[in-house]
């Protein structure tokens, strides 16, 4: 026969329950400090105007990593050219505008996988596309629009989610005053839903910065010895580089694979950092 | 003078619900016309016809005509935008947009087109001035609308509408969410305004049919049951279902 618990059995039970959950709380978090910290500690010392400003020489043993840093500046900024209005424009349409008919419903779908997919297939596509295909040639431009296609999916999604979380309340009074749909998009709609917009094209842009599969095949330099000068041009990028340094270069000094793991990694965080303060903001000014 | 002009208005949701059978309904000039009943009788159905918001929602098929001014406003060809500047609607919640109380008030002439700075002040002033609001806020134009009361916030909207210089103002339970002082000020600034404009409400309670109605329509599952002078349909209504609303039988 079951004993009916005791109130302060069910005490102790909730005790027990909310400690189990809070360790396992820690224990997501522990690993992303650690790495942190590791990455800091072995990097730190690789840090000087050198390393940031210089280009690498002998063999990459030594030097700096300037060109990596620039490339994969014009790599982000390349990804949000395209991937940003389009993004944004498609959100709008699935928000706005398109009405739940099997077509939306396939387009939605598509974006989900779209996400699912493992990001060297993306590199692949683009080496098929841009690179071959179109003619851009190993360069910035196809590597820029390889990206893009694997931002997309997240900066749609972000984008439709926060335009429809604008109150509806809000199109319907505005349509009443005399506004057509698009004065009350642009003025009231999108207005309200631009922080959540923001914070999902950051991170999507900074999961664009970070990835090395997608430009492997489309757009990264082994290594190169001047600047890029036209979005024709390859490029060294950070995520690629370390790859390179780590793997083929023998007797690499781990330092400066450390130093570099660190730049992309203050510069991915930095992303994150605005994109939580971007809304963070906006919670705090939202007025509904 | 007949302003509005209603004749077999049937309409019907696209998921099969009917919401307005054969309605016909003439609503004077400068008076309060209240539509009254329990909840699901097409009142605010039919307001939502008089401004064509009824294009937002899935509509399978409307019948008949609504003539404004000798224009039939649900032709697919009016300028739709022009009838919403000439009939302004009040919701049941106030929906301040998320702007200043100024920016509220200028967002539907600004959209009209209208940029100088003096027009838009004075609009702002005249529209709350009618809405009993200007005294409440006139030092503090620009802080977001949202900051007001609830009573404020619906004056506002009010305020809003008028801005506008409509010529019929719907109000769908204006006063639904307001204390009773709140209700009072509303009411008060109606009376006022049927000097100017032709007022339709949708009240939130049978009292407040009777304290506003000029005229008085019945609507029941659809239906409008009975439609007359406001006195004579409180006092001795010709309906048996009217009555029994009236008295508290049902609804």
């Amino acid at each position: 026969m079951r004993r009916a618990l005791l109130p302060i059995d069910r005490h102790i039970a909730q005790r027990v329950g909310f400690t189990a959950i809070t360790l396992m709380a820690f224990a997501t978090v522990l690993p992303i400090i650690a790495v942190v910290i590791y990455i800091l500690v072995q990097g730190l010392p690789a840090i000087s105007l050198e390393f940031l400003t210089g280009f690498p020489h002998d063999g990459m043993r030594a030097g700096g990593i300037l060109p990596a840093i620039i490339g994969t500046i014009y790599l982000t900024i390349g990804t949000a050219i395209f991937s940003v209005p389009l993004g944004i424009a498609a959100a709008i349409y699935l928000s706005e505008y398109a009405s739940d008919t099997p077509l939306t419903r396939t387009i939605r779908i598509a974006i989900i996988n779209l996400a699912g997919i493992p990001s060297v297939v993306y590199g692949l596509f683009g080496l098929g596309l841009f690179v071959l295909f179109l003619n851009f040639g190993t360069s910035i431009l196809a590597a820029s629009l390889t990206l893009s296609i694997m931002t997309l999916p997240v900066i749609i999604s972000t984008a439709e989610e926060s335009l429809r979380s604008v109150p509806q309340a809000f199109r319907t009074v505005s349509i009443s005053l005399g506004a057509t749909g698009w004065q009350t998009i642009r003025r009231i709609v999108l207005k309200e839903a631009l922080p959540g917009i923001l914070t999902g094209v950051i991170l999507g842009l900074e999961r664009a910065a970070g990835e090395t599969a997608p430009i492997l095949f489309t757009g990264a330099a082994f290594f190169l010895p001047r600047l890029p000068h036209s979005p024709f041009d390859a490029t060294m990028a950070l995520p690629y580089h370390l790859f390179v340094i780590s793997t083929q270069v023998p007797e690499m000094p781990i330092k400066i694979q450390y130093g570099t793991a660190l730049v992309l990694l203050v510069f991915v965080l930095t992303m994150n950092l605005i994109a939580t303060v971007i809304r963070s903001r906006a919670r705090a000014r939202r007025q509904w | 003078m007949d302003k509005i002009i209603i004749e077999n208005l049937s309409l019907q949701y696209s998921d099969g619900i009917e919401s307005l059978r054969d309605v016909s309904l003439n609503i004077r000039e400068n008076a309060v016309t209240v539509l009254f009943g329990p909840a699901g009788g097409g009142k605010s159905t039919l307001l939502r016809c008089l401004n064509r918001l009824n294009d937002l929602t899935e509509v399978k098929a409307a019948s008949g005509r609504i003539l404004i001014d000798g224009q039939n406003i649900l032709d697919p060809t009016i300028d739709v935008i022009a009838l919403r500047r000439k009939v302004g609607m009040v919701f049941a919640r106030p929906v301040v947009l998320p702007l200043s109380i100024r920016g509220n008030l200028t967002y539907g002439l600004e959209l009209a087109g209208e940029k100088r700075r003096s027009k838009l002040d004075e609009a702002v002033e005249r529209s709350l001035k009618l809405a009993a609001l200007w005294e409440e806020v006139k030092d503090r134009l620009d802080d977001p609308a949202i900051a007001l009361s609830g009573g404020q916030q619906q004056r506002l909207c009010l305020a809003r509408s008028l801005a506008l210089q409509p010529e019929i103002i719907l109000l769908d339970e204006p006063t639904s969410g307001l204390d009773p002082i709140s209700t009072g000020k509303v009411e008060a600034a109606l009376q006022e305004l049927k000097k100017e404009y032709t007022i339709i409400l949708v009240p939130h309670s049978v009292q407040q049919a009777g304290r506003t109605a000029d005229y008085a329509a019945f609507f029941l599952q659809g239906e409008l049951v009975e439609y007359g002078e406001g006195k004579s349909l409180f006092t001795a209504p010709k309906q048996k279902r009217t009555e029994d609303y009236i008295t508290g039988r049902f609804g």
